[in-house]
């Protein structure tokens, strides 16, 4: 498979055309858009899901936490990509048709809010037990002690990780356009079977992903630091 | 359909499916512990040409989609006149992508050991390459057992993919089967479920045991 | 199912005890913490309790801050039962809505003071009064810069605890406590997590509210001196049970029983 190389005619095979990639331009940041929004309204679902999840897994009634943490264990150990057809899918045949943004939506966000649940859990618990106990000194009601004492002291920790899920999410976006949802994959098929090239949209693509998720984890590292300064911690 | 019938007519493309499934996930596994070990070393090399390429190995690998890299070994390599079939393709984009995580790992399982160990190493005049094997690595693995189990499960969910390019997996079969059926929920289910029961009950337990061996053997438990 | 027909609705006549343990049993399943222990603290006493680690003497104060359950007894503060709640004319256990109203008249301050690291020195002193009594922000803010200027830590008031050292962070731990006004006050440790230098500013305020306020106070400390000095009562805790309680003059200087002495001995070399 390396004959390739010794052959003295590999270099045009690359056939990379500028023209052609500038004409395809628009339409992949186009489509970046777009990958974006999935992105952040999937994420914002997760991050809300996700807290109720975390929470939900520290009630005292037995069998929540053990359905909620069942469910959590379930949705991690299968596959995003037969999440989002089951959900597109599963509608339709009891009578409830979801376009394909809002099932992907509603798939990737589950699926994310049950990482981001692990996180704020590692955040809450990394709250020291004496908090707990100062709080209840202070004869505050579980609702305050969450909402003043631990939920602030659990952010901090839990940025890095919310961050890289934020990151995980954009990247994991590309799924969706197995249901339809014209994303950056999904244009750069488009693109490739109109055209029968595919060397420049999926390259472009991926140097798209990388500009993008490069800087987030030193974006993620200065805002922690933010936000551990504005909280005098 | 009862889904008794249903699963009684459609086991036997099932199981296929779950063997593909289960082979692409064992030659991804071990392709991306041998590249995240060779790339975890080489982050760690002094030689800065070593290191910057193994750096842009694994920024390359975590800065972008594991789909678009498949498609892009798939769709893009045989431009340059690497042709790799399907199949393969599945895996060594799987592999490629795990092992740029895993890399982290191993530097972060070998940054973990505590200095001394290179020290005491050094002081019974142990050569480097034999200090790392004997001494620095059976200590960092035990250390990173814990997140290689979660990044194994990420590998088995990560076959999935493949069924994009074809390969006839798991996956690939459900999305057959529902399409000539629709019986939806049932063929999806069907698939959450027997994802579920590989990664739950087969992988989960391995790696615990795997890291309850590891950790006796070196005396720690 | 223990006999609660033993213990009283409440607390009547006259010298009603500010802090009643009646027949207190604490268990960490077959390990018995404090059996059957009986202790009355009076309106305005100040008791320390001393004793060998893991005797019990923490358990004691932090069941009646309601961190710890009981296994058994009832506590009474203020003539009230504290752990449990009157029910149908007998006591049962205390529900949160009757735990809430109970605690209020209870303050702690902790070894690890457990000041609020996100607050600064005065916002952890006004989170209580603002959030749980419902004070106006003027009144919680002039009440607690009342009681910050009393452990000489208003000029540190803009500070968040990072920022403070250890007996910097205890005082305003004090002031922080005393914010809610508690009818008693617990202090478990206070000193045993600072530089021997900073213990002094510590045991001065203790020192203050003894001698200024009328509070009832129950004190854990391994400060034989400091708790010579300032109590008005000291129980020797050993394997559970009070062995030995007294006027401090007549438990340090004329120990009865045979571990205390033992015990104040032993604290004694270590010094």
């Amino acid at each position: 498979m390396f004959d390739w190389l010794f052959t003295d005619d590999w270099f045009p095979k690359f056939d990379w055309r500028w023209d052609f990639a500038w004409e395809i331009l628009p339409r992949l940041l186009e489509a970046t858009l777009n990958t974006l929004i999935a992105a952040a309204a999937g994420y914002l679902i997760a991050l809300v899901v996700g807290l109720f999840l975390a929470l939900a897994q520290r009630t005292n009634y037995r069998t929540v936490t053990f359905a909620v943490r069942e469910f959590v264990e379930f949705v991690r150990s299968t596959p995003l990509l037969l999440q989002i057809f089951f959900i597109f899918y599963v509608g339709p045949q009891f009578g409830v048709t979801l376009s394909p943004w809002v099932s992907g939506m509603i798939a990737i966000g589950l699926h994310y809010s049950c990482y981001l649940s692990e996180v704020y859990r590692g955040g809450i618990e990394s709250v020291p037990k004496g908090q707990w106990e100062a709080a209840t000194a202070l004869n505050m009601s579980t609702l305050q002690t969450y909402k003043r004492v631990v939920i602030p002291q659990a952010i901090p920790p839990a940025i890095a990780g919310l961050g890289n899920y934020l990151v995980g999410i954009f990247k994991d976006t590309p799924m969706l356009s197995v249901i339809g949802v014209a994303e950056l994959i999904h244009t750069a098929n488009a693109i490739g079977s109109e055209t029968w090239r595919y060397l420049e949209a999926y390259t472009m693509v991926g140097i798209i992903f990388l500009v993008l998720s490069l800087p987030a984890a030193g974006l993620i590292r200065a805002f922690e630091g933010f936000v551990r300064r504005k909280l005098g911690m | 359909m009862s889904f008794f019938e249903f699963v009684s007519v459609y086991w036997p493309r099932l199981l296929t499916g779950t063997g593909i499934t289960v082979a692409q996930f064992f030659l991804s596994a071990i392709f991306a512990v041998l590249l995240s070990l060779a790339f975890g070393l080489m982050k760690m090399s002094s030689n800065r040409a070593v290191k910057g390429f193994a750096v842009t190995y694994i920024e390359i690998f975590r800065g972008t989609s594991l789909l678009v890299q498949l498609y892009w070994i798939f769709f893009v390599l045989p431009l340059f006149g690497v042709t790799l079939e399907k199949f393969t393709a599945g895996y060594v984009a799987i592999a490629m992508n795990t092992g740029a995580y895993g890399a982290e790992l191993v530097r972060g399982g070998i940054l973990a050991v505590p200095k001394g160990q290179w020290e005491a190493a050094t002081a019974i005049n142990m050569s480097p390459a034999k200090r790392m094997w004997r001494i620095i690595l059976p200590q960092a693995l035990v250390n990173m057992l814990p997140p290689w189990g979660n990044l194994m499960i990420e590998v088995l969910k990560g076959t999935a993919l493949v069924s994009l390019i074809s390969v006839a997996d798991l996956m690939f079969q459900a999305k057959q089967i529902n399409a000539s059926t629709y019986l939806s929920a049932q063929i999806f289910g069907t698939a959450l479920i027997i994802y579920y029961i590989l990664a739950r009950f087969m992988l989960t337990p391995f790696m615990r045991w795997l890291e309850a061996f590891m950790s006796r053997k070196l005396g720690k438990a | 199912m223990e006999d609660m027909s033993a213990f009283p609705l409440e607390i009547t006549g006259e010298d009603v005890p500010m802090v009643s343990f009646r027949k207190v049993r604490k268990a960490y399943g077959s390990l018995v913490v404090l059996d059957n222990l009986d202790l009355d603290v009076a309106a305005g006493e100040m008791v320390t309790i001393i004793g060998p680690s893991g005797s019990g003497k923490t358990t004691v104060l932090r069941m009646l801050m309601t961190l710890e359950q009981i296994n058994g007894g009832v506590i009474y503060v203020d003539g009230q039962p504290l752990t449990h709640m009157s029910k149908g004319g007998t006591l049962v256990p205390a529900n949160q809505r009757h735990l809430r109203k109970r605690r209020a008249d209870i303050g702690m301050c902790f070894q690890h003071f457990n000041l609020f690291p996100h607050m600064t020195a005065l916002e952890n002193c006004m989170e209580g009064p603002v959030q749980v009594l419902g004070l106006p922000k003027a009144e919680a803010r002039a009440r607690s810069e009342e009681l910050l200027e009393l452990v000489g830590m208003i000029d540190k008031k803009d500070q968040h605890p990072s920022r403070l050292s250890g007996g910097q962070q205890q005082r305003v731990a004090i002031a922080r406590a005393l914010a809610m006004r508690p009818k008693v006050m617990l202090f478990d440790e206070v000193t045993s997590a600072l530089d021997p230098e900073v213990i002094g500013e510590v045991t001065n305020v203790i020192r203050k509210l003894v001698s200024e306020h009328n509070l009832t106070m129950l004190m854990v400390t391994h400060q034989m001196g400091f708790a010579r000095d300032i109590s008005d009562r000291v129980c020797f805790f050993y394997d559970g049970k009070i062995e030995e309680q007294g006027k401090p003059a007549d438990l340090f200087g004329n120990p009865k029983r045979e571990r205390t002495q033992q015990f104040l001995s032993a604290v004694k070399e270590a010094v």
